[in-house]
Order: C-alpha cells, then sequence, then structure tokens
C-alpha cells in the first residue's frame, strides 16, 4: 500500500510564533552558518555560568561537544533560522567557534575533490 | 592552538546530502537506516506571504507557519561527519532548498513508481541548481516494478543520471545509494576537469 500523506505533517498551520523576538528581530546572522557547520565552545564559554532557563544558555549547552547547527537547533527547539542568528553572535563574541571545514560556494575544486574523496573513502568502510 | 572563529582546525570537516522526494515516499526512513542517531527534526520557518523571513523583522506578530525537515548523522571517521536532510520535495519549499543544496555534495531524488510526477519539482530544482543528484526507486511492496530505463525515461532524465532501485528500510540499500550519489559527484568534478584543455 502506498502511504498517503499530507501537508499537515510538514506545514504546521498557522501557528503564531514570534521567532525573531529572541534576535531583537535580526533574521540575518552575522557569519555564514550552513546547517552541516560544527560548532564548538571556546575556553572563555566555560568562564562564566550560563542560565539554562534562557535559549543562549541553552545553545551555549548544547555546543559541549561538537555538534552541528541542525542538531543544536533540534535541541534547543527553536528553528534554523533563529538558532543561526543566536550562534552567529555567540561565535563574534568568542564563546563558540566553528570547528570544522564545510563546502561553500567559493571552495576550490581541490578542496572539493577532495572532501568528496574522503566522503566516499568513509561510506564504503562504514 | 587557537584557529579563530572562522578558521577551524586543518582537516577536520563536515557535509551533508540532501535526501528529497514526494510525501511519503521513504525520506526518513533511508535517513533512518544509515543515521547513528535516531533521525532528529528542525523546523525553518515559513511567512504565510512566501515574501521571505526578512519581512518578520518588520512585523514579528505575522503568523508564520514551520516546515519540518528530519537528518541524521554519519561519523566517517575522526575529523569528518555527513549529514543527511530529509526534505519535502514540493515546490513551494524551494526557499528553503537554497539553503540546504549550498555546500552539499549531492541529493538523493527518492521515487515511488505510483506517483513518479511528485519528483518533478526535485528533479527540476536540482537539475537549475547544478547539484548532482541520482533518483532511488523506492520498491515497496506490492508496487509494480519498472525497470530503471522506463523510469528515467519518463522523469525524462539525462543519459548520465544514475537511477537505481533501493529499499529505504535496508542499511546496506540505503548507504548504497549514499556511495552511488558520492561517486556520482566525484565523477562530475574529475569528468569537469578532463575535458578542460591542458596547456
Ligand atoms: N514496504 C515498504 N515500506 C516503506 C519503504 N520505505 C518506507 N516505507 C514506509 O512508508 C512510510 C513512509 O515512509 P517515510 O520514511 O516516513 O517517508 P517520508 O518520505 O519521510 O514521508 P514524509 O516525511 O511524510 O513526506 C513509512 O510507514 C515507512 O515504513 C519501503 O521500501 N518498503
Ligand atoms: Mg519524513
Amino acid at each position: 500500500m502506498t502511504p498517503h500523506h499530507d501537508d499537515d505533517e510538514h506545514v504546521h498551520t498557522a501557528r503564531i510564533v514570534r521567532p525573531y523576538a529572541l534576535t531583537a528581530g535580526r533574521t540575518r546572522a552575522s557569519i555564514d552558518l550552513p546547517v552541516e557547520a560544527i560548532i564548538e565552545q571556546q575556553p572563555r564559554a566555560t568562564e562564566r555560568e550560563w542560565s539554562e532557563h534562557d535559549q543562549v544558555g541553552q545553545i551555549v549547552s548544547a555546543c559541549a561537544g561538537r555538534t552541528s547547527v541542525a542538531e543544536i537547533s533540534a535541541a534547543v527547539h527553536l528553528p534554523l533560522g533563529v538558532v543561526r542568528v543566536l550562534l552567529g553572535d555567540l561565535v563574534e563574541q568568542g564563546y563558540l567557534k566553528v570547528a570544522a571545514t564545510t563546502l561553500t560556494d567559493t571552495s576550490s575544486t581541490d578542496v572539493r575533490q577532495d572532501l568528496i574523496e574522503r566522503t566516499l573513502r568513509g561510506l564504503r568502510a562504514i | 592552538m587557537d584557529f579563530g572563529p572562522s578558521s577551524p582546525p586543518p582537516g577536520a570537516a563536515s557535509t551533508k546530502i540532501v535526501v528529497a522526494g514526494g510525501f511519503g515516499v521513504g525520506k526518513t526512513t533511508l535517513v533512518g537506516a544509515v543515521s547513528e542517531i535516531v533521525p532528529l527534526r528542525t523546523e525553518a520557518l515559513v511567512t504565510n506571504e512566501s515574501s521571505g523571513v526578512d519581512d518578520l523583522a518588520a512585523t514579528p506578530m505575522k503568523s508564520t507557519t514551520t516546515v519540518a525537515m528530519d537528518f541524521g548523522r554519519i561519523t566517517l571517521g575522526d575529523d569528518l561527519v555527513l549529514y543527511l536532510f530529509g526534505t519535502p520535495g514540493q515546490r513551494r519549499f524551494w526557499f528553503m532548498w537554497d539553503d540546504l543544496v549550498r555546500g552539499a555534495i549531492g541529493a538523493v531524488v527518492i521515487v515511488d513508481t505510483e506517483r513518479l510526477d511528485e519528483a518533478f519539482a526535485a528533479i527540476d530544482y536540482f537539475e537549475a541548481k547544478g547539484l548532482p543528484f541520482i533518483v532511488a526507486v523506492n520498491e515497496f511492496d506490492g508496487a509494480r516494478r519498472f525497470p530503471v530505463e522506463e523510469v528515467r525515461e519518463a522523469l525524462a532524465l539525462p543519459a548520465d543520471t544514475p537511477v537505481m532501485t533501493i529499499d529505504a528500510r535496508d542499511r546496506g540499500s540505503a548507504k548504497a545509494a549514499l556511495i552511488r550519489v558520492t561517486e556520482y559527484a566525484l565523477e562530475r568534478i574529475t569528468g569537469m576537469r578532463t575535458s578542460v584543455p591542458q596547456y
């Protein structure tokens, strides 16, 4: 039998949210953060207390291991766009950093080929 | 050593493959079959006016909807992590794909032969973006079987686009699809290189 799903599975109907209240209305992150970018804490992050009751504190805690932007968004239950803006701030403030290279539109062919070859070797080995 | 905020340690990398297709075609199943974590869900925002999220800054109370995206993770070594993003295939989600395909190795478009038309939007999009993609025919129990060449013809795919049949529930089969799209992405690069005139 072919399962049939309708849009409601994906598009949660007209929920009133104020997603960018947390970012003071900013919708653009200060740095370019792809969904697969790996974020980790800088030493500075451990030199202060972070509240588990506010979302910025939860984001910093979520970065205690090496964690991707997408995983952080899932962990703190905030939309990707909002998490990106907050992560961008935390990186600029020196609490977090991007901990791995990702491909971008400007990656050289050598870099691209190298990463794809590594991925291929990795996939064949698992 | 301090590499600064935007310069990651040499060698460490993360990358992604997009898994697209119509509703209920097996995207989450495929991601779950190969992922080392139970697929996680994240959301992107859409405004009802489809005018882009920027408008939200001006009117933060405006009602918005969210689009869910499932993703999984495969650690491929100490210094390499592959993420798999499953995304709905309808044209109205394209705004989200722009973000998703940037930097992706390639895409797996899953199709159900009973509803091939649901794959058109994703195929058009990846072709337009120049993102390497393969078509994976998910063989549901009881569905009619079509030779892959018939699927290729029905979808008007170029001769070099890989088409394969899979069982999205099976880890080996899901892995084979990921290997195929990665090989294809590599072939596209090395093909481009050999076709460049040498001086
Ligand atoms: N028999 C069979 N069932 C499958 C196969 N792949 C997926 N299914 C089933 O089909 C249903 C839909 O699969 P999902 O993986 O949720 O599909 P999806 O593309 O993520 O669906 P949406 O996210 O709702 O669009 C689930 O009940 C799966 O168990 C398959 O290869 N064979
Ligand atoms: Mg799904």
